[in-house]
């Protein structure tokens, strides 16, 4: 019976497309759920679609910028099986239970069961707080270069870029392209410790040359980049009119912005691969838990396989070398023949990748003592307004030594997000407060609904067939 | 090196009933120990719904459930944190003819007890609850039941007992116990020994354990409520909501939430469980007939937890049979939370005075055996 | 003044809602979010503060975007799309 059942990927960015073409390949239909509306995931997102009259019209070029080859591949990949998959956008897996999906489409709920569940659920921005981070126009990097590319919108007139990670110079190029001013790119990295770890970036020329470009670029525009940054606070009311930052000498300065762009490198979506069962690990150089996967992007749970930046940051171009390596894992478990050149070639390639993302985690290194600097009363849980000072409390008081418990006692990551945005404070903030290390306090427990689920679709549900 | 401690009161188990008799315990000047698997206060004392309700208990727990009545009252007092205590008033709603008539029959049959409940009827109910409009023909009010945060509440009671002195020890399972001459031996791993005169048997849903080590076999049954929680609403109910027959219940807190619950979670193993997707679709699908403001709301986190079940639904409360010194309280069938504090009361009174006025011989643990 | 600055795509067919009972536009294949967004400061205020919130992640992840209609209905403004005759608040639900 269970031999029926098509593969189910979740995720239709370049690690689930890149499996999905691998399991068309060797004959089988897999379904493909996808909450966007169109494939290519974050980093290769589509505009909408307009069906009728004037839509979207800047060229790939302009909206990948160097990526565009690949994102065009990619999206041609899709486009390749889109008749031999089962696809599904627009769809929420809200749950995982039992070996079966829980979907929500249209607003009504669908249990999908499956015998090989394939998890690429991507990443979004990690964050840290700073006072005045909640208020109108601070976005995540990613979520402004999502304005960019999705909808032909900049979040502000005059932007500043906070942070660290590739992002940080990409989407401040990618704006100052658009014709946006750049009010400053502030950079948490110390210069000298960017400039070492460039060493290791050798290995991959490519990259290091556009991150190079970027750069340059923006100084020839006279764009201000400095390096060795904290933030102190966004000023402003009703919404961000300054930011105010400390230099790398501890000086205060203030710059006027209408919008700030800030990420600290990325962050794994990992609740699925929770609630499907699979065992986690602390991963070092992403400072976070992660679903443990091997090589081959097999999880600890038979049938349950893993690939992309939803199991580890390792960016576009290993998401899709990662999703076609665990499709042919699932193949070989389904006792279909594969290819062993093709398998050692894609595992030499991902070892590469992976050394290159040492260096550059090295080079983007997590500024962890800004979780020092929280105030008692910035608020670091942006659903329910819980500041730092509670979760300290809890833990300096004996009542919280992990993160479950200082959310049962504090609320913080209790809200819509599930601690999407504040779990990474809450971790940095209670093992500080307890003198463990970041991996000494666990981790969330992910609960279903993965995201708020309508309470209408009680009423709407599918049974299964 | 074996830790030993030795000490007047041992406690096996730190949720609220624990917890609570570790307090009074302190209170009464025993040395007290208690040893929580988990964390105190994190399993189905911590995790319940959040009723904290007299109305619609079997008579036989009023006794019980009027003390706690009371030690609720003082909760700022013995805890130090208002754990979002409200006696908002506890509605049970009768949604036919024969449900309104169960209720007043109830109300007939707890009279004396101090309940002080009012039913509430037609015209005059529709006026008080529009929010709940027709959905039902009139309700039982318990104006002084009400609804609380049991993730604050639970785990402060040892908290508050630690505080006054008790050695409160999480993350410490308990691998043996057993008695040695008037001395209670308990062991966790090598790390750990316990030896104290009394013993207090309060560990949920995994108190049989216990009970068995000392020769007392319960057939203990572990459920999972089902629970959920929606985004924050405009206030549009001020009651702890329950239906006459079962079925969904529900209460707002303050902050706006909308607690609802209904059905039952599956475990995942003895000591874990999950919300189940049926339960959660029906909960959501029973809870917006019930209240049509969640038209349009989400659930924002399913939840359940693992609470031990008798098989006549009331709890075992009360000295063991067979070992002089040992009290077990378990086995609360979903009902424990409002209870607890007044248990764990009864229990230190039972170590301190050797009895209690309370009427426990509905609670004794031998009433399931062939041979009682 | 509006807080998202167009910078491309203009050329699409123009959509009509209400912004807090204001009549205004936006284009076709502006998410909600967009339309609120160049047409205003805000998305919302919360529920436990009255602050101004106007998203923050825009890829459905921090789920600060939720917006309401006229109709009490709630959507995710970064993943919806705004439709004709649309009639959307900002605020009003709880302090102001």
């Amino acid at each position: 019976m269970s031999e029926l059942l098509p593969p189910v990927i979740v995720g239709a960015g370049p690690a689930g497309i890149r499996a999905a073409e691998r399991l068309v390949a060797a004959g089988l239909r897999p379904v493909v759920v996808d909450e966007a509306a169109r494939w290519g995931g974050q980093i290769y997102r589509q505009p909408p679609e307009i069906l009728s009259g004037a839509g979207f019209t800047r060229p790939k070029s302009a909206l990948y910028g160097f990526e565009a080859g690949k994102a065009d591949a990619v999206h041609r990949a899709m486009a390749a099986i889109r008749d031999r998959v089962d696809y599904r956008p627009r769809t929420l897996a809200w749950n995982c239970e039992a070996g079966a999906l829980d979907l929500l489409s249209e607003g009504t709920s669908e249990v999908l069961p499956f015998s090989h569940l394939f998890l690429a659920t991507g990443a979004t921005d990690r964050v840290l707080p700073f006072p005045g981070w909640t208020l109108p126009g601070v976005f995540t990097l990613g979520g402004s270069q999502v304005a960019l590319k999705f909808q032909g919108c900049a979040v502000g007139r005059r932007v500043a870029f906070l942070g660290t990670g590739p992002l940080l110079y990409l989407v401040a190029y990618q704006y100052l392209k658009a014709g946006v001013e750049v009010a400053g790119v502030f950079d948490t990295t110390p210069f000298a410790a960017q400039a070492r770890a460039t060493a290791g970036m050798l290995r991959d020329p490519a990259t290091l040359a556009k991150g190079l470009l970027f750069v340059g670029w923006l100084r020839a525009h006279g764009v201000p980049i400095h390096n060795g940054v904290r933030p102190v606070r966004g000023e402003g009311a009703e919404r961000v009119e300054a930011l105010v930052w400390r230099d790398a000498r501890g000086q205060e300065r203030r710059t006027s912005c209408d919008a700030v762009a800030f990420g600290l490198g990325l962050r794994s979506e990992t609740q699925l691969a929770d609630l499907a069962g699979c065992r986690f690990r602390f991963d070092e150089a992403d400072r976070a838990w992660l679903p443990e996967r091997d090589g081959s992007g097999r999880s600890s749970v038979a049938g349950v396989y893993l690939a992309g930046d939803g199991s580890g940051i390792a960016g576009a171009d290993a998401a899709e070398l990662a999703g076609e390596r665990a499709a042919l894992a699932l193949l070989e478990d389904l006792g279909r023949p594969v290819e062993a050149a093709r398998v050692k070639e894609l595992d030499g390639r991902l070892a590469r990748i992976a050394a290159f993302r040492r260096s550059l985690s090295a080079a983007f290194p997590f500024p962890a003592d800004w979780a020092d600097a929280i105030a008692d009363d910035t608020m670091i849980c942006r659903c329910e307004g819980i500041t730092a000072g509670a979760v300290r409390e809890v833990a300096r008081s004996g009542q919280a030594r992990e993160m479950n418990r200082a959310k049962a006692l504090t609320r913080a990551g209790m809200g819509r997000c599930q601690g999407r945005m504040c779990s990474a404070t809450t971790a940095e903030l209670l093992s500080r407060a307890l003198g463990t290390g970041p991996d000494g306090v666990g981790r969330l427990r992910a609960q279903p609904p993965i995201k708020p689920l309508p309470v209408s679709a009680g009423a709407e549900r599918r049974e299964v067939a | 090196m074996r830790e030993r401690i030795d000490c007047d009161v041992a406690i096996v188990g730190g949720g609220i009933v624990g917890g609570s008799a570790a307090l009074f315990l302190r209170q009464a000047g025993l040395s007290v120990t208690l040893l929580e698997r988990d964390w105190c206060g994190a399993k189905a004392s911590g995790v319940n719904f959040g009723g904290v309700r007299r109305q619609g208990r079997p008579l036989e727990q009023l006794p019980l459930s009027q003390r706690a009545h009371a030690i609720w009252g003082r909760l700022p007092e013995l805890l130090g944190i208002d754990a979002e205590y409200i006696r908002s008033g506890h509605l049970k709603l009768a949604r036919s003819e024969p449900d309104l008539a169960s209720l007043i029959d109830y109300r007939e049959r707890s009279q004396g007890f101090g309940l002080g409940l009012e039913i509430i009827t037609g015209e005059a109910f529709r006026r008080r609850w529009p929010a709940l409009g027709d959905r039902a023909i009139g309700g039982s009010l318990c104006p002084e039941d009400g609804h609380a945060n049991p993730r604050l509440v639970s785990p402060a009671f040892a908290r508050a007992a630690a505080r006054l002195g008790a050695v409160v020890r999480e993350q410490t399972p308990v691998d043996r116990v057993e008695k040695d001459g008037d001395r209670f031996v308990l062991l966790s791993g090598d790390a750990l020994e316990v030896r104290a005169r009394f013993l207090l048997n309060t560990a949920g849903a995994w108190s049989w354990r216990v009970a068995e080590a000392f020769g007392e076999p319960v057939p203990l049954e572990s459920l999972h409520p089902n629970m959920a929680v929606t985004e924050p609403l405009p206030r549009f109910l001020d009651v702890n909501i329950g239906v006459e027959g079962g079925g969904v219940y529900g209460r707002q807190v303050p902050r706006g939430n909308m607690v609802v619950g209904g059905g039952r979670g599956f475990a995942l193993d003895a000591d874990r469980a999950r919300p189940q997707r049926d339960a959660v679709l029906t909960l959501m699908r029973d809870a917006a007939e019930l209240f049509p403001q969640l038209r349009h709301a989400h659930v924002i986190r399913c939840w359940t937890g693992v609470e031990g079940y008798t098989p006549d639904r009331n709890p075992i409360v009360g000295p063991s049979r067979t070992t002089p010194g040992l009290f077990h309280a378990f086995g609360f069938s979903g009902a424990g939370f409002q209870i607890g504090p007044g248990v764990g009361q009864t229990l230190a009174e039972l170590v301190t005075t050797g009895g209690t006025p309370m009427p426990l011989e509905p609670f004794r643990i031998d009433r399931f055996s062939p041979t009682a | 003044m509006a807080l998202l600055q167009r910078v491309a795509e203009q050329g699409r067919r123009v959509v009509r809602f209400t912004l807090d009972g204001r009549p205004v536009e936006a284009l076709e294949g502006d998410t909600v979010l967009t339309a609120m967004l160049t047409n205003g400061e805000r998305l919302r205020r919360t529920e436990f503060a009255d602050t101004p919130r106007a998203g923050f992640c825009m890829m459905g992840a921090c789920q600060d975007c939720w917006v309401r209609t006229e109709e009490g209905e709630r959507l995710r403004a970064c993943g919806t799309f705004i439709a004709d005759g649309m009639r959307l608040l900002s605020s009003g639900e709880w302090n102001s």
